[in-house]
Order: structure tokens, then C-alpha cells, then sequence
């Protein structure tokens, strides 16, 4: 009998055995391997402990601090994102003539391949391409270049393409928060006069800010530990090592150049990086609830 | 009353104006470059240099017909099958059995547990490269299918548990305990109520989750290095990326190719997938 209950009790374990096995081999033991690695040397199979160096070999890389810096920049594509989802919802959301299809439509490059996206957008923005020749044919021709090819404009012109890909998620998001908001908050508003953006600001945005604070970070998160694939197929770097990113920084020192202590180190840096945001939306979230918000 | 409802009518019209034409806009904005893809796709080569925006003097489908003789395309689609499917449905199992323990079992730590594994959702994937690259080097998995397989499914696995989870708390206990009652085994309620009741979810986690296997670059490319063990998306943007340079119709051709099933997958999944996607965050 006793055997049977104590038994029983195990029984959730069993359910849960494979997840965490799985998640020790992929999370665990990767994220102990690298800290580990970080701080040993191996040579000859035997490992020597090199203290912070390899965190000081990192820091003191120009490069590294490009990467970083590029990755802070970035994040300006947040606030972006932000306010165009919010338009763009609540227009889709009035349910104006044809919202359904343009409901479809923003969401399409959701499922669209990032090397795909990256490559047809590099021949739209080279010199010659179809950018520039609607720029000169309004008669903005100081303004065509090479978009992806100049140091100034590189990684912006990346950054425009993430913000292609990555908006009609915040739009499906936000509509999805606004249909649940009670209609009579908006019909309140409209008695009381007030306009458009009086009631987007006023109104939606202040029911929306859960939503808005968690796409917020999904998208500082994506802009620091998903944007390799961007940046490979676009500009592998350049020109120069003006469009680095960390994760490229990591990978170039992982594999081009088998560096692995001093990406193990930024590795580990990123990782901290992501961390500080991670600890931010949970007490955001705490936040949020304590409120009764 | 008639005059003033005209006036407020009229007063209407720019913004609805606008309104449509920010909104069209935006529709231009984000079917341009699938249609920059497609329709130099079946031009000439010098259709495409002398005129790469307006559509094609005649339709070429010689680009196509190129694409599809590349010796190893067969190759990289089977391998893009094998490791979607594969990872998409060792990650699904697995999460199933955590989810369902979480969502309807009692026992220590579950919370802790559960809120442990969630936040690993953000962890940057190149930060796992590294550590799996040298441990699958010595497992001889690299080069493997296998091994981005497991990756695949593991890295999934902290988004689908908690997706299925999180679906699984709305069904009533209740209805476990009458069929417990009723001489089934916990297993079997498992399989038996909770998966069909489920199925929105599963069909939403499902999709997910195979248009990021399908779509994925860095795993691929860093664990798959031999021009055979290429998948669709790294073959077709690496290694034709480079052959067609000054072929562009013929490039944009195989990235059409490699966009038709993710683009089907929508036309079919939409729904479960916007749904699944924003599900608990109506608050």
C-alpha cells in the first residue's frame, strides 16, 4: 500500500522525464559548458584556468563593442514597430472596408524565410536596383545609393527590413488585445467627442499596456539574439564591420576564426544581456498584476 | 438634419481617405517583394537588367526548370522534410506528456518548475551553438541529421509547453476525474479527452513551429556542412546564393520554390495560427 501511493506520487515525473532530459541536453548543459569554457583553456586535453581574460580579450575588441553597439541601435526599431502596430491595428480593427484581407496580408511575412526576405530585399536596395530607381524617377536622386553597400545607411537598411518582417505580428497581436476590450469604453468616448488619436491614446492604449509591454520586449529580445540570420545573408558583416551584430561577432570568433574562449566569453555576455530583459518583463509583470491592471 | 448629417459625411471622407490609403500602403509595402521575387522569376536575364520592376516580356519558365535539375534540390527538400516533421513531432510528444503533467497534476515544485522553463524561451540560440557543436563533434553527429533534429526539438520545446499547457488548465478537471472513475488509465485520458479537446492548440503549436524548422539558417548551416545534408532554405540561399550572382532570375526562381510551402501553409493554417499565436494575450 505504501509502496502503491509513494508510486503515485511519481507517476508526474514520468510525464515530465523526457522534457527534462531534453531540456538539459539543449539549455542546461550548453549554458554550464560555456561558462565553463569561458573561463578554461584547453590545451593538449588538459584545461587551464584563464581566469577573466578571455572576458578581457572580448571587451578589449573594437569589433565586439561595433557588434554591441549595432545591436543597441537596433532597439530603435522597437518604439517603430510599436506605434506602426498600434496605427495599423486599430485601423484594421474599425473593420473599414477590405480589414479582413489586409489582415491576411500584413501577417505574410511571419511565415517567410529571414535568408529568403534578406536576399530578394539586398537586390531591391543595391545601386541599381528597384529602390533607387523610384527615388530618381520622383527626383530624389541624391538620395540613391548603395543602401546596404555604404557604412552610414547598412545597417538601417537592415533594420528597415526587420521591421517588414517583424510588424504583422505586433498588428495580429494588438487586434487580438483590442477585441477583447469592452465596446463601451469606445462608444463613452466617442459621446464625449473625442477624435481619433484623443481615443487611441486615451482609451486603447491604456487597455493595451500588457500587450504593448509584452511585445516590447519579444521584439528587444528578437533585435539582440535573432537577427544572424539578417545580417549573414545581407551583408556578411559589411562593409567593413559596420553591420556586426553580437551573435555574428560570436559566431565569426566560434567558427571562421576558432576562437572559441573569446566567444564563449561574449556568449556569455549576451546571454547576461538577455537575462537583465528577461528579469525586467518579470517584474514588469509583477508589477502589472500588484496594480490590478 | 438632413444638411448636417452631409456635412458630417463629407467631413468623413479624407479620413477614411487616409485611413484606406495608409492601409493600402502598407499592403504595397509588404507584397512588393514577393512580387519583385515572383516576377523576375520568369524573366529573361536581360529582361530582368534593363527592366527588373515592370512585369516580363514573355514568361520564362526556364529559370524554374533550372532550379529544379540542380543535382542536390531533391536532396535538401528530403532533408528539409525529414528534419521539420522529424523535430516537429519529437518536440509536440514530448510536450504533451510536460504539459499535461503541469496542467493537471499536483506535485513538489510544479510552479518553480514550470517558471523555470519558460523564460528559456529567450535565450539566444547561438549561445547553445557553441557548447553543442564540440559535444556533437565528439558524438560524431555532425553531419548528421540527427543532431539538429534534437536541437530543433529541444529548442521548441520551452514555447510548446507552455502553449499546450496553457490550454490544457481550461479543461475541467472534472472531466478527468469521471473517467478515471470510469476505469480509465491516466494515459489514456491523456490520449483519449485532452488530445481531441486539444486540437486547436496542437494544430497551432504544430504550425509554429515547422515554419521556424522550415525557415531556420544558423543550426542548419553550422551542424549540416556537406552540399548533400543541406536543407531547402540554407541550399537555396548558400549555395545557389553564389552560383547565380549575375543570374538573378534564376536565384529569385529557387526562392520561390522554397517559399511555396510555407506560403500554402498559411493559406491553409491562418486561422489556428494567428489564433495560437496572440492566445492569452487578450489581457
Amino acid at each position: 500500500m505504501i509502496n502503491k501511493i509513494s508510486l503515485k506520487k511519481l507517476i508526474p515525473y514520468f510525464y515530465l522525464a523526457p522534457a527534462l532530459g531534453m531540456i538539459l541536453l539543449v539549455f542546461v548543459y550548453p549554458v554550464i559548458d560555456l561558462i565553463w569554457r569561458s573561463f578554461f583553456k584547453v590545451t593538449d586535453g588538459r584545461p587551464i584556468f584563464t581566469g577573466f581574460i578571455a572576458y578581457q580579450n572580448a571587451l578589449r575588441d573594437p569589433i565586439f563593442w561595433v557588434s554591441f553597439w549595432n545591436n543597441i541601435r537596433l532597439f530603435l526599431s522597437v518604439p517603430i514597430l510599436v506605434v506602426l502596430s498600434l496605427i495599423f491595428s486599430n485601423l484594421i480593427f474599425e473593420r473599414i472596408r477590405g480589414w479582413q484581407i489586409y489582415r491576411s496580408i500584413v501577417f505574410i511575412p511571419y511565415v517567410l524565410a529571414i535568408p529568403v526576405v534578406g536576399i530578394v530585399f539586398s537586390y531591391i536596395l543595391q545601386a541599381n536596383g528597384v529602390f533607387n530607381t523610384i527615388l530618381r524617377s520622383i527626383g530624389l536622386n541624391a538620395w540613391a545609393r548603395e543602401w546596404l553597400g555604404s557604412p552610414s545607411t547598412a545597417i538601417w537598411a537592415i533594420m528597415f527590413v526587420i521591421i517588414w518582417k517583424e510588424l504583422g505580428f505586433g498588428i495580429v497581436l494588438f487586434l487580438a488585445r483590442l477585441s477583447s476590450i469592452s465596446e463601451d469604453l469606445f462608444d463613452a468616448a466617442k459621446l464625449d467627442g473625442a477624435n481619433w488619436w484623443q481615443q487611441l491614446f486615451y482609451i486603447t492604449v491604456p487597455q493595451m499596456s500588457t500587450v504593448i509591454e509584452f511585445y516590447i520586449i519579444v521584439n528587444m529580445i528578437t533585435m539582440l539574439s535573432w537577427v544572424f540570420a539578417y545580417i549573414l545573408v545581407m551583408t556578411k558583416g559589411g562593409p567593413g564591420n559596420s553591420t556586426w551584430v553580437l551573435e555574428y561577432f560570436i559566431y565569426q570568433k566560434a567558427f571562421p576564426y576558432s576562437q572559441m574562449q573569446i566567444a564563449s566569453s561574449a556568449a556569455v555576455l549576451l546571454l547576461l544581456f538577455a537575462s537583465v530583459l528577461m528579469l525586467l518583463q518579470a517584474r514588469l509583470r509583477r508589477q502589472v498584476e500588484v496594480m490590478g491592471v | 438634419m438632413s444638411k448636417l448629417i452631409n456635412i458630417y459625411r463629407l467631413r468623413q471622407i479624407p479620413a477614411w481617405v487616409l485611413k484606406q490609403g495608409s492601409l493600402l500602403s502598407l499592403t504595397i509595402l509588404t507584397l512588393f517583394p514577393l512580387y519583385f521575387m515572383f516576377i523576375n522569376a520568369l524573366k529573361k536575364r536581360e529582361d530582368f537588367l534593363k527592366n527588373s520592376l515592370g512585369l516580363p516580356q514573355s514568361i520564362e519558365l526556364q529559370n524554374f526548370l533550372k532550379i529544379l535539375q540542380h543535382p542536390n534540390l531533391g536532396l535538401w527538400f528530403r532533408n528539409s522534410i525529414i528534419l521539420t516533421l522529424g523535430s516537429v513531432l519529437l518536440c509536440t510528444a514530448i510536450a504533451i506528456l510536460a504539459a499535461y503533467a503541469f496542467a493537471q497534476m499536483d506535485f513538489r515544485g510544479k510552479e518553480t518548475l514550470f517558471n523555470l522553463i519558460t523564460p528559456l524561451m529567450v535565450i539566444p540560440p547561438i549561445v547553445m551553438v557553441i557548447p553543442m557543436f564540440v559535444l556533437f563533434r565528439q558524438l560524431r553527429l555532425v553531419n548528421n541529421l540527427g543532431g539538429p533534429l534534437v536541437i530543433y526539438a529541444g529548442l521548441m520545446l520551452p514555447f510548446t509547453i507552455y502553449l499546450l499547457r496553457n490550454f490544457f488548465v481550461t479543461i475541467p478537471r472534472e472531466i478527468k476525474e469521471a473517467a478515471l472513475m470510469d476505469g480509465c488509465s491516466g494515459f489514456q485520458v491523456l490520449t483519449k479527452i485532452y488530445l481531441p479537446l486539444s486540437r486547436p492548440a496542437l494544430v497551432t503549436s504544430i504550425i509554429v513551429n515547422a515554419v521556424w524548422v522550415w525557415n531556420e539558417l544558423l543550426i542548419a548551416l553550422v551542424f549540416l556542412q556537406t552540399e548533400e545534408l543541406r536543407t531547402l532554405i540554407v541550399g537555396i540561399t548558400t549555395s545557389l546564393q553564389k552560383r547565380f550572382t549575375l543570374d538573378v532570375p534564376s536565384l529569385m526562381a529557387g526562392l520561390t520554390i522554397a517559399t511555396i510551402p510555407m506560403i500554402v501553409m498559411y493559406i491553409i493554417g491562418q486561422n489556428a495560427l494567428v489564433r495560437g499565436l496572440t492566445a492569452g494575450y487578450e489581457k
